[in-house]
């Protein structure tokens, strides 16, 4: 049980980072750990101890692998983050150049 | 499992020195230092599929995350930040973290999961598919209604940065 | 003599070694995807890289010459048809989406599973070309930002 906490912890310190820096570019950077660490905790519900990856060999065509189903899933999430980041690094671009600063505070008061 | 907790450990402080370094560029080197454990706790667990998409994909983000801090001005200015919002971050992570430790005990024991859907996949994918990778024929002959959401997805994110990156006097 | 957003002439020179190497290592990957780890999504994005890896060291001008944006979108279109086209022949062969309706061979051969093979190399396109053609919007902004 200790490993699924560790992933826990992982997942809030990416929502502090989140919720607590001023900086816009410090928000992408909390908005990816929150979904690294959510990647990485459905691969850890589906692991069998002493079990192989889940494709079949030549010699043995039945084997006792892992769960294939959660790695089917998270396939796809792994895309579609960096379509997320993708999409918030323009924006952030887009702001800066308008008001010259990163500083969402600053932003906020100026209001051009 | 020794090395996983050697990983995700690792993993934690080099996330901590990405959220701590005023620096953006140094910041954003740290996050790719995540990507890259993260990538090696998916070899670990026997993953190999996801470990060449998380590896490719980490080196694309860091990619455009450079481009888009690397011209900027990366003043560094040290201001206080709200002890208001401080305070309430810590109440939420506290609470989240006391009630996610009583959720994770009723979770089945780490190494011995439940399989009810996946032994199906796994007694009849080379069956009917002809497949000898369990993972590709999930993704493209049993569920392909996800890989078409997750098509239609990558397009809309697509068209949406091309559209906000235009100039009015673009040709 | 130096191009403008170009670099040395040493990267150059490994430039017109390496981008052949990581193209074929792509296709590779997709084309195996039902017999060994990767599949298209991996396939494409290594695509995409090889190109970026192009622009990058040779700069905007001389690379955009050869590689430029109606091609990039033209391909990314393609890819998304290929694919329901594919899915949509389901129907009017069998009744049912998504049917696989090409011959699956025997296993462990490279022409094996069916309607696997094409789906790959459909997804291939439409994730290499779009993601290369947000990286020719972010660098060709940059371009136009330093009046």
């Amino acid at each position: 049980m200790g490993i699924y906490f560790l992933c826990l912890v992982l997942f809030s310190l990416g929502v502090w980072c989140l919720f607590v820096k001023k900086n816009l570019i410090k928000k992408i950077i909390g908005l990816a750990i929150t979904e690294y660490a959510i990647n990485l905790f459905f691969i850890l519900l589906g692991y069998k101890i002493g079990a192989d990856a889940p494709i079949l060999e030549k010699n043995n065509l039945s084997i006792v692998s892992v769960d294939p189903l959660p790695q089917a899933l998270i396939l796809t999430s792994i895309v579609i983050g960096l379509g997320i980041i993708a999409f918030s690094v323009s924006l952030v671009m887009r702001l800066y150049e308008k008001y010259k600063t990163f500083d969402i505070n600053k932003i906020n008061n100026l209001k051009g | 499992m020794i090395e996983l907790y050697i990983i995700l450990i690792l993993m934690i402080i080099a996330a901590m020195a990405s959220i701590y370094i005023e620096d953006l560029l140094s910041s954003v080197i740290a996050l790719g230092a995540v990507g890259f454990g993260i990538t090696l706790a998916f070899l670990f667990l026997k993953a190999p599929d996801l470990a060449i998409t998380q590896l490719v994909v980490e080196i694309l983000s860091l990619i455009i995350l450079i481009k888009a801090t690397i011209k900027s001005n990366r003043d560094i200015n040290k201001e206080k930040n709200y002890i208001s919002y401080i305070f309430l971050a810590s109440f939420f992570i506290i609470a989240f973290l006391y009630f996610g430790y009583k959720a994770i005990s009723e979770l089945p024991k780490f190494g011995f999961p439940i399989t009810k859907v996946s032994s199906f996949y796994i007694r009849e994918g080379l069956n009917k598919t002809k497949a000898v990778n369990l993972v590709s024929s999930i993704i493209l002959d049993f569920r392909a209604y996800d890989t078409l959401g997750e098509a239609i997805v990558l397009f809309t994110s697509v068209v949406g940065v091309l559209s906000v990156l235009r100039r009015n006097n673009e040709k | 003599m130096k191009n403008n957003g170009g670099m040395s002439i040493i990267v150059k020179r490994i430039t017109r070694i390496t981008v052949s190497l990581i193209f074929l290592f792509g296709v590779y990957i997709m084309l195996h995807g039902h017999l060994s780890p990767g599949g298209g999504f991996a396939g494409g994005v290594i695509i995409a890289l090889s190109f970026i890896h192009l622009v990058l060291a040779f700069g905007k001008d001389f690379a955009f010459r050869y590689f430029n944006k109606t091609l990039a979108f033209f391909l990314e279109g393609l890819g998304g048809i290929l694919f329901l086209v594919i899915s949509l022949l389901g129907i009017f062969i069998g009744g049912i989406f998504f049917l696989n309706f090409l011959p699956k061979g025997s296993p462990f051969n490279l022409f094996s599973s069916g309607i696997i093979l094409a789906s790959n190399f459909a997804i291939f396109l439409k994730v290499g070309a779009g993601l290369f053609s947000i990286f020719i919007a972010l660098s060709l902004y940059r371009l136009s930002e330093k009046e």
